[in-house]
């Protein structure tokens, strides 16, 4: 399946801060055909590192997509029957508009001037994304870790026009744990003196800062026992150090190629802001108006988005009586296992499509 | 075991089970049930397919929990003490508790929580009462191993050991309306002395008549 990025610019969002970016472009791939009804069509949503190139091989690039293994012909998203979509978050440095665009009011790069931006606009934005597309509602929304968040702000704002809901490894707000660690992120990147308060683009770019923040992401993903097995306390002989900080030191560097250190700053702060249950009484009183499928997943050894806080999405959709599958998969990969542990997702997920393509229908 | 043939108009049978069947007479269509303990979820994507219930269900087993939701079940891994809390008054026709009561740790609680959110509850549990445990107690002198019983004292799941008229007199206490009661040894019906001659019982209960 080879693919392809696509652009599409909108005249204006309003931003929950207030201000209005005019205009906002999106970058988005699609995989499968849309149905003749326009009901088979299903929203991915990326984490906070990825980007509109979720599954395939991209034509320029010739690499696979963040969750090739899962959407695909045959796969737990499978391409022959769906229709799906995934695009840039807003904030992004993948295409879609960010803190690394011009600001055509300037003609200058956004920088930190780009306004603060929520988990709500990004979705917004996707909403915009999908009407253009000409899908009034889609039969499913899903994602992982901060693309979870964005599943959970859909089912809350736009019940009507989401058919089910697939969040996996997610929480309904940060707690103060996940807040420090984006805080370390964004202190080692901020005290790069390369970051030059933001201003760095066509210059030197703030490297190690940016590196470092990703070193201490990567640690977050893993667990004890996978760092244990993967590393233990193995050396590189060539280089005089343990094999996890070979390890680490590569993934930071190579993550300064692919992402811009602003962008790392607004959207962890947009995950650090949102909270599902902000201004209400409940969570349960969030979903209100939900008629909306849940499949909610966590996994076992994720201490960074542990089992609790999807329980207590599960919990909230219970209290009224809403239709919610949920399961804590067993996996020894900590955060990364929604990226990792393939099989058991693709089954669940499937026979979920399935159910819920039956009851929409029926209707 | 029974003597009964497939040409007996007495057995039942749905997947295998004996209770299945009768929860599958009594279950009306487009009702929605919570099978509490549901398995690998065969009942609900039965009940799913052929009544066109509303099919929910909880399992503690995350094997089986994946096996469910893989067949098109909404099932929730958790457990059944627990989960029960959560859930608004009626907010289900049926609630269904299948061989599971004499594993339960709180099993009063757990029945007055499936008449509190089930308009009704189907129980079904196995009959301490039956002539082959007794037998097996008398002759024996040890904790009665059975077809139906078959695990060592050590390692069963079991921890309360009642029987049919055990339930009937909680019930009587509890005030609940028993709107049907079955009782089956194998898939064949026992229509006489159910305490002595019924390995299994079936019972669908209300809170008030």
């Amino acid at each position: 399946m080879v693919v392809s990025t696509q652009s599409k610019r909108f005249a204006s969002l309003e931003l929950d801060c207030g201000v209005t970016l005019a205009p906002v472009d999106v970058a988005y791939q699609t995989y499968g055909t849309l149905n003749a009804d326009r009901s088979n069509a299903i929203l991915i949503m990326h984490a906070f590192s990825g980007d509109a190139h979720a599954a395939g091989v991209d034509e320029q690039t010739q690499q696979k997509g963040w969750w090739d293994s899962m959407i695909g012909p045959g796969r737990g998203f499978d391409t022959d029957q769906y229709f799906v979509i995934c695009s840039n978050v807003l904030g992004g440095c993948r295409g879609t508009t960010g803190p690394g665009s011009i600001n055509p009011a300037t003609g200058e790069i956004f920088a930190m001037t780009f306004p603060v931006i929520t988990i709500g606009d990004m979705v917004r934005l996707q909403a915009k994304l999908i009407e253009s597309l000409g899908i009034e509602k889609l039969l499913s929304v899903a994602g992982g870790s901060m693309g979870g968040m964005q599943v959970l702000e859909w089912a809350a704002r736009y019940p009507d026009r989401v058919a089910s809901a697939i969040p996996i490894a997610t929480t309904p707000r940060h707690s103060a744990q996940q807040i420090a660690f984006n805080e370390v992120g964004r202190q080692a990147i901020m005290a790069d003196p390369d970051w030059s308060d933001g201003n760095y683009y066509g210059g030197k770019l703030p490297g190690r800062g940016l590196a470092v923040a990703r070193m201490v992401g990567h640690i977050t993903y893993m667990s004890d026992e996978s760092m244990r097995q993967k590393f233990g306390r193995r050396q590189r002989e060539d280089q005089g150090i343990f094999e996890v900080e070979s390890y680490l030191r590569y993934r930071g560097s190579q993550f300064v190629d692919r992402f811009d250190a602003n962008s790392y700053l607004y959207i962890t702060k947009a995950m650090d802001l949102f909270d599902l249950a902000a201004g209400q009484q409940s969570l349960t009183a969030v979903l209100e108006r939900s008629k909306t499928k849940f499949l909610v997943i966590s996994f076992t050894s994720d201490w960074l988005y542990p089992s609790y806080q999807s329980q207590e999405v599960v919990s909230a959709l219970r209290r009224r009586n809403q239709d919610v599958a949920y399961i804590e998969l067993t996996s020894k990969y900590g955060h990364d296992a929604f990226l990792v542990e393939v099989e058991e997702q693709s089954e669940i997920v499937k026979g979920f499509l399935v159910r819920v393509t039956k009851g929409v229908n029926r209707r | 075991m029974t003597a009964a043939s497939n040409n007996d108009p007495f057995v039942r049978d749905l997947l295998g089970r004996g209770d299945y069947a009768i929860f599958s007479e009594i279950v009306a269509p487009q009702t929605c049930v919570l099978d509490l303990g549901c398995g690998d979820g065969e009942l609900l994507r039965w009940l799913a397919d052929n009544k066109d219930v509303d099919a929910r269900g909880v399992e503690m087993d995350g094997a089986k929990v994946q096996k469910a939701i893989a067949k098109g079940v909404s099932c929730y891994q958790g457990d059944i003490e627990e989960c029960l809390a959560d859930y608004p008054d009626h907010a289900f026709d049926y609630v269904i508790l299948s061989q599971t009561l004499q594993e339960i740790r709180q099993p009063l609680q757990v029945l007055n929580d499936m008449l509190r959110v089930g308009r009704r509850a189907l129980v079904a549990f196995p009959n301490f009462g039956h002539w082959r445990v007794r037998l097996a107690h008398l002759f024996t002198g040890r904790a009665p191993k059975t077809t139906r019983f078959p695990h060592d004292w050590f390692d069963s799941p079991n921890i309360h050991f009642f029987t049919i008229d055990d339930f009937e007199i909680l019930a009587a206490r509890e005030e609940w309306y028993i709107e049907k009661r079955v009782f089956l040894d194998g898939n064949r019906e026992v229509k006489m002395m159910p305490n002595l001659l019924a390995e299994t019982a079936v019972y669908l209960v209300r809170r008030n008549r």
